[in-house]
């Protein structure tokens, strides 16, 4: 890479987490906190060579607790901000993931999953944190969280990431595993101006009418940031318009929470990105996301030269989740198949949206994901 | 007609927040006076102030103080303000919390901070106790104290904070009671002039949830403890400087000159940006 303040626009070879780095430094990120994980850190360690070029802050805290809060006063203090890690340090980031929610903190968090639980497989790839992207801090609340499948997407989704956390003022996931983390491919970066940048919506009021959290039509307020003069307050607690705690309050409660969850629910249909492949005609749809749709996309193609009409969903968007796109195909095929690398957790949601449709669910742990060939005997099965 | 009378430091306070949730004879109010004292005198643009503090009565500070101001979740205080001084180094950051969360559950913190030398400025309200949940033991707590959760006397070890503060290097450490309010707005005065990570602890009284198990049932039993007891021991070693019932020794213990991490960072920016602009 040239020490130039310019993106290296251009086609390059490179591994996922180098392409999540250079995604977010194309999407304005100026701020990482991080704290060394297995496989993630190498999405640190390119930033802590590229981020400096572009005027941002690289910083290793003492742990992923301390790295989330960070990224939180990082963003209140103006600026996009990012960490990344694994299982374990996600677990860590889940009550802050939460105070980034409850205080509408625009901010991007990479989880490259691998084995779990506990320490588990530090080396090899996993979903098993899918669930846990949605409700792992408590309470209720929507967030966002994408699947990339190719090293591409690590570069293309972080950019994605960030637009979307700043438009919805949501924390917003980018759930990859070790495999397109660790794998190299090509990958093609454009130039400056033909990538789409997203910036937060700033406050039109003057300081003493501005209200931190009084939502626009689209459910989101807009955010003024420390040292503009606006002087407000923001808290974990639940709160009011002007960011005061009301903690005795129902109606402050229920009015916020909900409007939490459907900033995002009710945009669903601006945030949800699928691939559709061959579902014009299928009966058997895979439903898959991140590495195992790979597979799965080879598996259909499989069974299409066998004859057999099969299809697959690819899921960008895991939350909020893809429920039409699934609703649809639940409506045309005689079957769904969804491989998972882990005990069975996104398949809940699609078989909720299937409703009647049989869905053949196929779990793999540890080493490897799913090759074509245990896809394309599932896809056999239920044709 | 009444004239209305506003008092000259409304201007520092968030007047809808009032009142403050806290107890009689407690000396959260004031931490935050001396706070607001030195403020003003040193004029600081409430514009370009951060408050920032965790859970716990003294944790509301932030939300009292009419700056820009987060409370954060138990612990992280310190975590947060580091993300708010690197991304924006004019800003004025200042952590005011407890002995709770500033030592306990976010104690790892609050030693990385000390040791990188982040320029944050750290006021803790030493109440000896978790007085929010009703008096629970926690790091600062005596020992052979009784607690809600140390019927039978406290057998842990106290932390000594100001010894702490010293060793994971902090440039500037003081201890005083909420008894030496000149001494302390002078010393949180000192302290918004300094580079670099400082800590003031301050000796609280909490006489409705501590106090009273305590032998000390009043704030103003609490504040005598304070006044009978106080030792001024400036720059003496931080590692010495006890709290008991018979001595709490008081002063400033470290002011020392070192270069704050976000400065070394932003000079560290600034060379690897000329460079690259030269390639």
């Amino acid at each position: 890479m040239t020490k130039k303040r310019t993106l290296p626009t251009g086609a390059h070879f490179m591994s996922g987490d180098i392409a999540c780095a250079e995604g977010a430094i194309a999407a304005g990120c100026r701020f990482f906190a991080g704290y060394p994980i297995t496989p993630a850190t190498e999405i640190a360690e390119h930033l802590s060579e590229r981020m400096p070029e572009f005027g941002g802050i690289y910083i290793q805290m003492e742990d992923e607790i301390a790295s989330i809060a960070a990224v939180l006063g990082a963003s209140y203090a103006g600026l996009k901000a990012m960490t990344a890690t694994s299982g374990p340090g996600f677990s860590l980031m889940q009550e802050n993931i939460g105070l980034a929610v409850m205080t509408e903190t625009p901010c991007v968090i990479v989880d490259i999953m691998r084995g779990g639980p506990s320490t588990g497989q530090p080396t090899l790839p996993g979903q098993q944190d899918v669930m846990q992207a949605k409700w792992g801090s408590h309470g209720d609340y929507g967030i966002i969280a994408l699947a990339p499948s190719s090293v591409q997407e690590m570069f293309n989704l972080t950019i994605e990431a960030f637009n979307l956390s700043e438009i919805y003022r949501v924390p917003t996931l980018l759930m990859g595993d070790e495999i397109v983390a660790h794998m190299w491919e090509k990958v093609v970066i454009p130039s400056a101006s033909e990538i789409r940048i997203v910036n937060r919506k700033k406050p039109h009021v003057s300081p003493s009418e501005y209200a931190p959290f009084m939502p626009e039509d689209d459910l989101v307020p807009p955010m003024a940031c420390f040292g503009e003069g606006y002087r407000f307050h923001a808290t974990g607690l639940t709160h009011d318009e002007r960011g005061y705690p009301r903690t005795q309050n129902s109606e402050v409660q229920t009015r916020l929470v909900k409007r939490l969850c459907e900033k995002i629910n009710k945009n669903a249909d601006k945030i949800i990105r699928v691939e559709e492949v061959m579902l014009e005609d299928a009966d058997v749809v895979v439903v898959a996301y991140g590495i195992v749709a790979r597979a799965a996309l080879s598996a259909v193609r499989k069974a299409r030269e066998a004859g057999i009409k099969a299809g697959l969903l690819r899921l960008i968007t895991l939350w909020p989740f893809p429920e039409k796109h699934v609703a649809k195909i639940a409506g045309q095929a005689k079957a769904i198949v969804v491989p998972e690398m882990n005990c069975g957790q996104i398949v809940r949601e699609v078989e909720r949206a299937a409703k009647e449709t049989p869905v053949a669910f196929l779990s793999k742990l540890g080493e490897d994901p799913h090759t074509p060939q245990e896809i394309l005997d599932v896809i056999r099965r239920c044709s | 007609m009444v004239q209305e009378v506003v008092h000259h430091f409304a201007k520092y306070l968030r007047s809808a927040m009032m009142p403050h949730i806290w107890c009689p004879g407690c000396g959260n109010g004031i931490v935050l006076n001396c706070f607001i004292h030195a403020l003003d005198e040193l004029q600081k643009d409430l514009d370009k102030l951060v408050v920032v503090s965790g859970i716990g009565c003294i944790g509301r500070t932030a939300g009292y103080t009419n700056a820009d101001s987060f409370h954060t979740t138990h612990g992280r205080a310190i975590a947060f303000a580091t993300g708010v001084k690197l991304a924006n180094p004019e800003l004025e950051v200042v952590v005011i919390s407890g002995d709770g969360d500033l030592f306990a559950i976010g104690g790892n913190h609050f030693i990385h901070a000390a040791r990188r030398n982040i320029g944050i400025k750290v006021i803790c309200a030493n109440n000896f106790n978790y007085g929010m949940t009703g008096g629970q033991q926690g790091p600062t707590t005596p020992l052979e104290a009784s607690t809600t959760t140390t019927p039978y006397g406290n057998i842990e070890h106290p932390f000594n904070l100001v010894h702490l503060a010293a060793a994971s290097g902090a440039t500037y450490v003081a201890r005083w009671t909420t008894l030496h309010v000149r001494r302390l707005t002078q010393s949180i005065k000192r302290m918004l002039q300094k580079e670099g990570f400082c800590f003031i602890e301050v000796v609280s009284p909490c006489p409705e949830i501590f106090g009273r198990r305590n032998k000390m049932r009043t704030g103003l039993e609490m504040m005598e403890w304070f006044r009978r007891a106080s030792v001024v021991e400036n720059f003496s070693d931080p590692s010495k400087a006890e709290i008991s019932p018979e001595k709490i020794v008081v002063g400033e213990f470290v002011n020392t000159e070192k270069v704050s991490y976000e400065r070394l960072l932003h000079e560290k920016i600034a060379q690897i940006n000329e460079k690259a602009m030269g390639w």
